[in-house]
């Protein structure tokens, strides 16, 4: 095993990195097109939409209330601003253009039927507190959703309502909260931790810490996965009466399934704790296997990840958590229960007292990621059973045919002992002459890929770590691998021009020190 | 490919997976996959079961507004490069994404009249919750105390995360009065106080008189959240920051978003600036690239769980980029001049709402002031009313008792809402119909 990287210690700009010569007098490039923000292209007094009738002013009660002048917004034109938004989408990477190759990130292909779909006035044009009966459609398929999702992890039940994958994360251990303090009464202080291993993403840690837990790391071993020894003597004895949960990744960041993942869930129960799995990479497995038959209490699913409803450049997410008999009880408001008679009904305060005592109440504003719902149901639709198995196994084909093609030219820490899930791990040891992630990552850039997720996760120096999803073909995939290769054999070779890469974006390496020391975050006039 | 990776089979690949464990075939009961035409009358058929807003006379608010999103909203959104790229990690090929959020955080702080604001939040009640978690580290305090004007789903949020953080948190009844509760709130505040927080318009369409409240806070040396839930008020209404907000947090939706049924929405964020390192959230910032050119990039990521984990300010991750996205095009398309002349459109159709309702028998209107939501009195439980009102193909209002089921005190008064986008055929329709509702077709 390669060095950690403790310190989760990540390069930014190099000083002294060159500056490039090349100008022309416009800023522009032929179609490398520079854009001004519109704050210096327009002024307040424009605007780019029609009303309809009379401008009256406001009733005089509200005069104390007024502002005394119009925000100072720029506004434009429509040809002005779509011009501003086209301009500024071309200095993007995204999917569409190329491989998008994000580990932990699941950048697949996001199929435009769902976009179509999403976009129905039946389920864009409604407003969630409309009666009940006039929305029975959008009730349905939250329902037809929920079904989906238990029947592919075996699990007890759903909460739909979380946002985004951290979110679905508090609402696991909120529940798992909930669940200690029924049963020991209010506080529940005997079970004060979390066990989080020290490969697990950023936000488990978070999450256990604003869900009122101390956060206890458990060391990974040799081969990548859990310290299954250490993790069982955690367990054992008086001490392991703290701990309220086991929070696991599985497949787990190195890109490994945790084989010994029966063997946790059943310590944790014995130990009266719960199972808390991360679902981030449920696309190694959708179709394949059941965490429900892992003995998982709860685990949230990224519709956004898995289920292909587009990142957006950060967003929107959605994060429904599938749980365990033993939790449901616990779920946050609200929720949808289908009558006898079909008729869609929505549990929520008003009759909550009836059908769902013991829930640990809201976790947001109204029923959830509606637009990703939809879309992620037809995603789901569209594949089947029989195609979301398919996901995963070639999800998982594609990130080993990456791992053995490039294990020769870049050290692959876990690979020596068994094929990879859905994501191929890689490290810069060996790159040798001063060379790192960031620069194989940077010439990525030139090279027209978007570059894997680099630095994590951190129980590897320099992590590299590769997702190419069931979405490229093994054409892209061989020109990809070529890439790297190349880039691989470049810093073998000391081609120090990868140090000062990426030579041909929109914008060389980026000074992030100093964004950072001196904070400009909003736009002055200076 | 299973020659390179020297596999015999797929399967092979799931070794690590428990034998008992790995499914052999399609997980039984489930459909198989389908074509895209079968997907789409699947769901044509969910959808057309949903009675859409823009088709019926709307009157819903409440936290969620229905504007009018000009074409190219959508369009924009829709490019690829938008769409389907990722969180900025990479700047050098993500400036199109990050000069966006530069903007955006512009926007929306010039919007609040606060120095700063993050790149979004999930939604306006989940920005809320975050506000006040930041306002307890800010003064190292643990009270809040929550306006009974505070939208309940916000509320509710709050007192989950409080309750599990440890946090007291003093939520006011809500009462049917014509003014905001202000004095409640200010009489509330104490020396172990974190933050009052208070929605502007409140969630009844009053407007609290936030500079007061403001000023009683600091005297405590306690901080005030303004909550805004339709941005486009501020239009027409003075910046919580002017008057002395600390932190103003929002839900964007109405700008740019569309309904959705609830989500995905956005969450607004802004406050001063010596707060900054407490922030939850991503931030982009103004730098430059090494051949000297401004660039942006995301930073302060110190603040956050990918670096500090469980001492992040936020366990958030994914937020509401592309929301923010559609969110800035819109105010791009408006300026402040086309924001305030929405703002005034909207508030006239409710001037013209309010006279229409309170010449009903029976009926009258709440609030001394409002924006372009009020409150409205029935002289019999409001839930019906609207039941009623719905399958009259009208929709007309929130009633106050699904909101707050646990006051009763309020279950014979609905919230409605205008916006640019009503009409005065639909003044009348709602009218009508509410006038056959409760008085019977000869009234």
């Amino acid at each position: 095993m390669s060095a950690p990287n403790a310190a989760g210690w990540r390069p930014t700009m190099v000083a002294g990195t060159p500056a490039s010569t090349a100008e022309t007098s416009s800023g522009d490039r032929g179609l490398a097109l520079e854009e001004a923000l519109i704050f210096e292209l327009a002024t307040n007094a424009t605007c780019g939409v029609d009303f309809d009738g009379d401008d009256v002013a406001p009733d005089p009660a509200l005069s104390r209330f007024l502002r005394g002048a119009a925000p100072a917004l720029p506004g434009l034109s429509e040809p002005e601003a779509v011009r501003h938004y086209t301009r500024l989408s071309r200095q993007n990477y995204a999917i569409d253009l190329g491989p998008f190759p994000l580990g932990s990130c699941t950048m697949k292909h996001n199929p435009r039927l769902n976009e179509k779909i999403a976009r129905l006035p039946g389920f864009a044009d409604i407003h969630p507190l409309a009666p009940a009966q006039t929305v029975q459609g959008a009730l349905a398929v939250i329902a037809e959703l929920a079904d989906w999702l238990v029947a592919l992890t075996g699990m007890a039940g759903v909460a739909m309502t979380p946002k985004a994958g951290a979110h679905g994360e508090l609402c696991g251990l909120l529940c798992i909260r909930a669940a200690h303090e029924a049963m020991q009464g209010p506080g529940g202080q005997n079970r004060r931790l979390v066990l989080v291993p020290e490969s697990a993403h950023g936000t488990n840690p978070a999450t256990a810490a604003f869900a009122g837990y101390g956060v206890e790391s458990i060391p990974a071993a040799a081969d990548g996965r859990v310290d299954l020894a250490a993790l069982l003597a955690r367990l054992e004895g008086e001490a392991a009466a703290e701990v309220a949960a086991v929070m696991i990744t599985n497949p787990n960041t190195c890109g490994l399934f945790e084989r010994d993942m029966v063997a946790i869930s059943a310590a944790a129960h014995a130990a009266g704790a719960y199972v808390y799995c991360d679902g981030a990479n449920f696309n190694a497995i959708v179709g394949k296997v059941r965490p429900g038959d892992l003995g998982i209490d709860a685990m949230h699913i990224n519709l956004h990840k898995t289920f292909s409803t587009p990142h957006g450049g950060g967003g929107p997410g959605s994060g429904p958590v599938v749980l365990s008999a033993a939790l449901v009880p616990f779920a946050p408001l609200p929720f949808v229960a289908r009558g006898a008679d079909g008729a869609m009904t929505l549990i929520e305060e008003e009759n909550a007292g009836e059908h769902h005592p013991h829930s640990f109440g809201r976790m947001a504003a109204f029923h959830g990621q509606m637009g990703m719902f939809t879309r992620a149901l037809a995603y789901i639709l569209s594949h089947g059973a029989d195609g979301l198995a398919q996901v995963a196994e070639d999800a998982v084909l594609n990130a080993n045919y990456v791992l053995r093609s490039l294990e020769d030219v870049l050290e692959a820490p876990f690979a020596a002992a068994g094929p990879c899930m859905h994501e191929a791990l890689f490290s810069d040891n060996g790159l040798g002459g001063g060379f790192s992630t960031l620069d194989i990552a940077k010439g990525l850039i030139d090279e027209g890929f978007h570059p894997m997720t680099v630095y994590f996760p951190l129980v590897v120096h320099g992590a590299m770590l590769v997702e190419p999803t069931e979405t490229e073909s093994k054409a892209g995939l061989d020109r990809f691998i070529a890439s790297l290769r190349s880039l691989a054999l470049r810093a073998r070779a000391g081609d120090d021009s990868l140090k000062s890469a990426p030579h041909f974006a929109p914008r060389r390496r980026l000074d992030e020190t100093l964004a950072a020391r001196k904070p400009r975050l909003v736009w002055r006039e200076d | 490919m299973l020659d390179v990776i020297g596999a015999p089979s797929v399967d092979a690949l799931f070794a690590d997976v428990p034998a008992g464990a790995l499914l052999s075939a399609p997980i039984a009961g489930l459909a198989p996959h389908a074509s895209e035409m079968a997907v789409e009358r699947h769901m044509k058929r969910h959808a057309s079961r949903n009675l859409v807003a823009g088709e019926v006379p709307f009157f819903l608010g409440a936290g969620a507004y229905r504007h009018h999103i000009p074409a190219s909203v959508d369009h924009l959104i829709q490019r690829g490069e938008f769409l389907t790229a990722y969180t900025p990690y990479q700047p050098e090929i993500a400036q199109g994404t990050l000069q966006v959020l530069f903007e955006f955080q512009t926007q929306v702080a010039r919007l609040f009249g606060t120095d700063i604001a993050n790149a979004s939040m999930y939604d306006g009640s989940t920005a809320c919750w975050e506000a006040i978690a930041m306002a307890c580290r800010v003064t190292r305090r643990g009270r809040a105390v929550l306006s009974g004007g505070l939208h309940p789903h916000y509320a509710g949020t709050a007192a989950t995360m409080a309750r599990f953080a440890g946090d007291a948190l003093e939520l006011l009844a809500p009462e049917l009065s014509p003014e905001a509760d202000d004095a409640a709130v200010i009489a509330a505040l104490d020396g172990e106080t974190a933050c009052v927080v208070v929605q502007y318009p409140d969630v009844f369409g009053r407007i609290p008189d936030l500079a007061a409240i403001a000023e009683a806070a600091h005297a405590r040396g306690a901080l005030l959240v303004a909550v805004v839930t339709d941005p486009v008020m501020l239009g027409l209404l003075e910046a919580p920051g002017a008057l002395g907000a600390d932190i103003v947090v929002g839900e964007g939706q109405s700008l740019g978003v569309g309904l959705q049924f609830g989500g995905p929405y956005l969450g607004l964020f802004g406050c001063n600036e010596k707060f900054v390192r407490q922030m939850p959230g991503r931030l982009c910032g103004e730098t430059v690239d090494a051949d000297g050119k401004r660039g942006f990039v995301l930073t302060l990521s110190t603040r956050e769980q990918h670096i500090r984990r469980e001492k992040a300010t936020s366990n958030i991750c994914t937020n509401s980029g592309l929301c923010a996205l559609a969110f800035s095009i819109h105010l791009s398309l408006l300026g402040g001049e086309g924001l305030a002349r929405m703002a005034r459109a909207s508030h006239a159709n409710a001037r013209a709402l309010a006279q229409a309702l309170a010449a009903i028998p029976g009926v009258s209107v709440l609030n001394s002031a409002y924006g372009e939501e009020f409150t409205v009195l029935l002289p019999r439980e409001a839930r019906g009313v609207v039941r009623d009102l719905a399958a009259r193909g009208v929709l007309g209002g929130v009633a106050l008792g699904r909101l707050f089921p646990g006051s009763a005190g309020l279950h014979h008064a609905v919230v409605v809402c205008t916006s640019e986008c009503t009409t005065p055929q639909d003044i009348a329709a709602l009218a009508e119909a509410l006038t056959e509702i409760l008085h019977g077709a000869a009234a």
